[in-house]
């Protein structure tokens, strides 16, 4: 069990702890029981804490410790399945830079079952964990100025989808239809930290 | 309602933002000097969050189309003022600071989007920018009578209080006297996403990537080239460059009154 914590400026926290699956419950339970706080940002393996005044590094190291040895089984992620046309403009890439069929490239984007590891980027825009590590590519070494909102891609260690149109430089896979964000629903982001995720080819 | 005649460089509606969300990657927003921001609100009576107007580096030109009270702060500063219809309001550019809130009583009436009226430049959230030729309504966020307050003179040269870290460590041993012993001019590729300042390049003393973390208003994020980026508030709400100091919540102001080609420093806090 490790926690260890580094200040972000005179009103927030930054919990650095090993895994994702260690932030994603730290950041459940900061949450629901820590007092004064503004934000609970999770990241790759860090919980960032804002709070509205001087922040206590024991009370947050000692909620992390708390969340960390709990036994109880957390409680069963929320899975989410987002259906994929194949056939983005970089797919034939992605097959040439790892030696694969394009086929291929698609069968192991899907056979994996991703976690949602954190948020950010653009509103709704979840860093998904759990790419094969066949598919860990570079991200392009030109970023394009207008990716579509919808498209699905791959960068790195993670999968993604851009969920309205911006800059970009992940490499393009495919396309879904499914809504990542809207403002006016009333759980906006349609992933969680910690959500489980599936891609099924159309 | 007030008519747009001219909305000069910048012209957004803000208010306090849409702190509480950065989790679903929703940008924290909301008036870059929220000092000014607030004391405006204060100047005309309104309630708490209500949203002002905040424009850059000069404008807006208004045409006021009914009997109203007003009030700028930030780098002009009117307390409250009464206006009728037709009535013309031109705030002309300024030499010091960057942006001048003009708050009017009763609000400035848009659509709020997840709890907030603020246009967020990084996401799309919010209204869109103010144009010439909008007509902007004006609410019944009223609180109490206007208060006759005043403010104070805005630094030439700001220093701005920081905190080390969260990632000091990721840098060169000299990177944080680096950081406070120069004077650093902010470039014009600047907004309220980032602010990009240039000077002595700040090391870096190790070559992986820094896996992507949470990220606050007033963080001094370093790129490999080692010119800092101070993250305003449409900043995204994480990111993988390291960290190297935060500035103060006290000093956040003096950030949105920054303009391009001011020399800027910082201080240990």
């Amino acid at each position: 069990m490790s926690v260890s914590v580094r200040r972000a400026g005179d009103r927030a926290l930054l919990l650095e702890l090993a895994s994702n699956d260690d932030a994603v419950r730290v950041a459940r339970r900061a949450r629901a029981e820590l007092a004064s706080v503004v934000e609970v940002v999770p990241g790759h393996e860090t919980v960032l804490l804002v709070f509205d005044s001087e922040p206590r590094a024991a009370d947050a190291v000692a909620l992390a410790e708390a969340a960390l040895a709990d036994e109880q089984a957390p409680p069963e992620p929320v899975e989410i399945e987002l259906v994929v046309t194949y056939g983005g403009p970089d797919l034939a890439e992605v097959a040439q830079l790892v030696s694969l069929s394009p086929e291929e490239v698609v069968a192991r984007h899907c056979a994996a079952t991703y976690t949602a590891g954190f948020l950010g980027f653009t509103p709704g825009f979840a860093y998904l964990l759990g790419l094969d590590e066949r598919l860990h590519v570079p991200r392009r070494a030109e970023p394009r100025t207008r990716v579509p909102g919808g498209t699905v891609a791959i960068a790195g260690v993670y999968s993604g989808v851009y969920p309205r149109e911006s800059p970009g430089g992940w490499r393009l896979l495919g396309r879904t239809d499914a809504e990542l964000f809207d403002a006016s629903r009333e759980q906006p982001a349609l992933l969680a930290a910690g959500d489980r995720v599936r891609f099924v080819a159309r | 309602m007030i008519e747009v005649l001219d909305s000069g460089p910048l012209t957004t509606v803000q208010d306090r933002g849409r702190p509480g969300l950065a989790h679903l990657g929703v940008p924290p927003s909301g008036a870059a000097d929220p000092r000014a921001y607030e004391l405006g609100s204060r100047l005309v009576g309104n309630r708490p969050g209500a949203a002002s107007l905040e424009s850059t580096l000069g404008g807006p030109k208004l045409r006021f189309l009914a009997d109203g009270v007003v009030a700028l702060t930030g780098a002009e500063h009117w307390p409250a003022f009464e206006v009728a219809p037709g009535d013309i309001l031109d705030v002309e550019p300024y030499a010091r600071g960057a942006r001048v809130y003009l708050s009017v009583r009763g609000g400035i009436d848009v659509e709020p989007v997840l709890g907030s009226r603020s246009t967020d430049l990084m996401s799309g959230l919010g209204p869109p920018v103010v144009r010439p030729g909008d007509v902007l309504r004006v609410g019944d966020e009223v609180a109490g009578a206007p208060e006759p307050l005043s403010a104070g003179p805005l630094p030439a040269e700001p220093a701005l209080r920081v905190v080390a870290g969260p990632r000091a460590d990721w840098f060169a041993p000299q990177a944080l006297a680096s950081l406070t012993s120069q004077a650093w001019r902010m470039s014009t590729s600047s907004n309220r996403i980032g602010i990009r300042l240039e000077g002595e390049p700040l090391e870096w003393a190790r070559s992986e990537e820094l896996r992507s973390e949470g990220l606050v208003t007033g963080a001094l994020q370093v790129p490999p080239n080692g010119q800092p980026i101070l993250l305003g508030p449409d900043h995204p709400t994480t990111g993988g460059y390291p960290v190297l100091a935060v500035v103060c919540s006290d000093d956040l102001w003096l950030m949105g009154q920054l303009r391009p080609g001011d020399r800027v420093r910082f201080a240990s806090g």
